[in-house]
């Protein structure tokens, strides 16, 4: 309560140490302790309001801010990439309120903050993976009450999950669930792991890095303890499998990444390419190329992501 | 296009130096103060410090400016400003019947104590667009004061609960612990006092529709406007080392208590019941709106079976707060271009094979 700061503290000095509260962080610590303690389930927490609006990542932010400290280097990625603009203005962000080492090489991250993607490279112990979440809860799609919710979960009676995706066969022949594919977690909770693409859902499993998830608008907090396993749903006579793609990645050419498809002009021309820009990049630093490699309608775009 | 997606830090600053550009629009003009929008754009400022649940009339002037107008901006900045502020502690609950009542009216009483306080209000103008406003020149006259002393203004509910008539207010156990919502996750079903915080944060646009659909039967609560008042009252609180309540600011609010169909069981006789909208300063469509709304909501506590939207606790307290939904609504502005390519690549499979089905179809067709 003092008038002047005790000591030199990184970051803005209008406001605390990575923008939250101690008491706020505090909070969101016990929620994260109780959320690891029970892998999967979801650990309701007093979400603060942040300024940054909610659906843009007010959850992972809350728990970056509660976890991160001066000597964490800090990655932040939408979509896979860094240099997205919703990326790079959470990295703004904290970079202000607490100026942590901020990097895109992924093994070089401590905390890496994450929308819609899993990196392509193996995180390890050392690494905190924070997932943003739009909805939590993985039923919500079929009940949209949350007092019914948490019974279920509560019973564990996840049939109606099942009979979903049962639906998705009949009509379609597949489950058609491409994103955000429920997963079991330590044979008990059914999670979302957010909308990341069902191809990320292996990656989860017996995963060395701790996940955790923040979901600010719901006020949700889950984890996914090291070493945990994650099972994604599936039928004996359907098993999981995850997205494959014909091409390859036109700038380096791997063939185990997910790739985005990039537009190239008006008549159907189009390209993949890496969705993980620093994966892509490594690998054209070690000398992969891929078809595209050096053509005049990607130099643009490989100087922007280097 | 791809890099304009990709764009990074300079065109994030180049947005910001566009927008401060948009907002200060022709420089030939002068710059509007902060002062000029609390005196003359009060109803907005009524609004943004209420949905922004924060009373200080410069600051939520100071949103509008910088939101340029857009009030549901405004209610944003406000909002995480607030978030930082620390709290000192709970005040006691105003005394609305002690009012000092700038405007009241009943539509249940031709006549009661105290009058019917026509006030300042719009609800007799013509709705003609005033041409002398464009004369920013212009005297203003004073407004008509009668000089003479507020009689004492006794609640129309509190009038009503003396004959047993209306339900008696449900009073929280002196210095139990509030809800507070913006501190803990709201949990169902939901406390009366967690849901009138809820709608008083709440979009005053969505509670206006489902308080409209209420009186257009999905509701069916047949209200009566008991009373509305606006005007000041003291707000009190008692500081741990004293003991006892000091006045420590005035605020404006409106208030209004809305009188519905009787309620009543076995052991209770039939009475009105009620339903209670509060809002700062200027806001009587708020109130109201809300009023109607709590009503509805408390179907489930007066026995009432609740079918509509508007007396569904999750639905409504779930999606009132504008915060929330703007930010989940406009993030689809975001990238979702991985998801996208997941379902692009499922679509593509789908057709594929819905195009093989129909080729195999034909062929044993032909083959008969």
């Amino acid at each position: 309560m003092s008038a002047a700061p005790a000591r030199e503290r990184p970051g803005d000095p209008a406001y605390n140490f990575a923008y939250l509260d101690e008491q706020t962080k505090r909070m969101i610590r016990r929620g994260l302790l109780k959320a690891v303690a029970i892998p999967g389930y979801q650990v309701p927490f007093a979400s603060r309001e942040m300024p940054l609006p909610y659906g843009w990542g007010t959850g992972g932010i809350q728990v970056t801010a509660s976890i991160i400290g001066p000597e964490d280097r800090l990655k932040v990625i939408d979509q896979g990439a860094d240099d997205t603009t919703n990326a790079v203005s959470i990295r703004r962000f904290f970079h202000r309120v607490t100026e942590v080492e901020t990097t895109e090489e992924t093994a070089d991250a401590t905390v890496i903050q994450t929308r819609h993607r899993i990196p392509e490279r193996d995180l390890t112990e050392n690494q905190i993976l924070v997932y943003q979440v739009p909805i939590p809860e993985p039923l919500r799609q079929l009940e949209p009450r949350e007092a019914e919710c948490r019974k279920i979960h509560a019973w564990q009676e996840y049939g109606v999950m099942h009979v979903g995706l049962y639906e998705d066969i009949a009509r379609w022949g597949h489950i058609a669930r491409t994103y955000d594919y429920p997963v079991m977690v330590g044979g008990r909770y059914l999670m979302a792991p957010s909308p990341i693409p069902k191809f990320d859902n292996p990656k989860m499993t017996k995963m060395a890095a701790l996940q955790l998830f923040g979901a600010g608008r719901e006020k949700r907090l889950y984890a996914i303890p090291p070493h945990t396993d994650v099972k994604s749903l599936d039928f004996e006579d359907h098993p999981f499998e995850v997205q494959k793609w014909d091409e390859t990645c036109g700038l380096c050419g791997a063939e185990d990444s997910f790739l985005d498809e990039v537009i190239l002009d008006d008549a159907g021309g189009h390209m993949y390419v890496c969705s993980d820009s620093d994966f892509c990049r490594h690998r054209r630093d070690a000398g992969h190329r891929g078809a595209m490699a050096g053509h005049e309608a990607v130099r643009v775009l490989t100087e922007q992501v280097s | 296009m791809y890099v304009a997606v990709k764009g990074g830090e300079a065109a994030i600053s180049n947005a910001h130096g566009l927008m401060a550009d948009e907002r200060r629009g022709d420089r030939a003009l002068p710059e509007i103060g902060v002062d000029q929008i609390a005196e003359q754009l009060g109803h907005a400022v009524d609004r943004v410090m209420t949905e922004g649940s924060l009373y200080d009339r410069e600051l939520a002037a100071l949103a509008i400016k910088q939101a340029q107008g857009d009030t549901v901006e405004a209610v944003f900045l406000l909002r995480a400003y607030r978030t930082t502020l620390p709290r000192l502690g709970a005040s006691e609950p105003i005394d609305t019947a002690a009012m000092n009542v700038e405007r009241r009216i009943s539509a249940t009483y031709k006549d009661l104590p105290g009058g019917q306080v026509l006030g300042p209000t719009y609800d007799y103008t013509h709705r003609l667009l005033d041409f002398d406003l464009l004369d920013t020149e212009r005297e203003v006259p004073e407004p008509y004061e009668s000089g003479e002393e507020q009689q004492p203004m006794a609640r129309v509910a509190d009038i009503l609960g003396h004959e047993g008539l209306l339900e008696e207010a449900q009073h929280g156990e002196a210095g139990a612990p509030v809800a507070d919502i913006t501190r803990e996750p709201m949990r169902f079903p939901a406390g009366r006092d967690a849901r009138l915080q809820a709608l008083a944060r709440g979009d005053e646009g969505f509670l206006l529709a489902l308080g409209y659909s209420t009186q257009r039967g999905y509701g069916g609560t047949h209200p009566f406007a008991g009373e509305v008042r606006m005007g000041t009252v003291a707000v009190e609180m008692v500081p741990e080392e004293l003991g006892f309540a000091i006045e420590i600011g005035e605020i404006a609010v409106t208030e209004c208590d809305m009188v519905n169909q009787f309620g009543g069981d076995a052991e209770r006789p039939p009475q009105f019941t009620r339903g209670y909208g509060l809002s700062f300063g200027r806001a009587e469509r708020k109130a109201m709106a809300m009023a109607l709304v709590d009503r509805a909501l408390r179907s489930q506590e007066l026995g009432e079976e609740a079918v509509f939207p508007a007396q569904d606790q999750e639905f409504v307290l779930y999606h009132a707060d504008n915060v929330e939904a703007s930010g989940f609504v406009q993030h689809l502005k975001l990238p979702h271009y991985v998801d996208f390519q997941s379902e692009l690549e499922l679509v593509r499979r789908l057709r594929r094979e819905h195009a093989q089905a129909r080729e195999e179809a034909m062929h044993k067709e032909a083959a008969e």
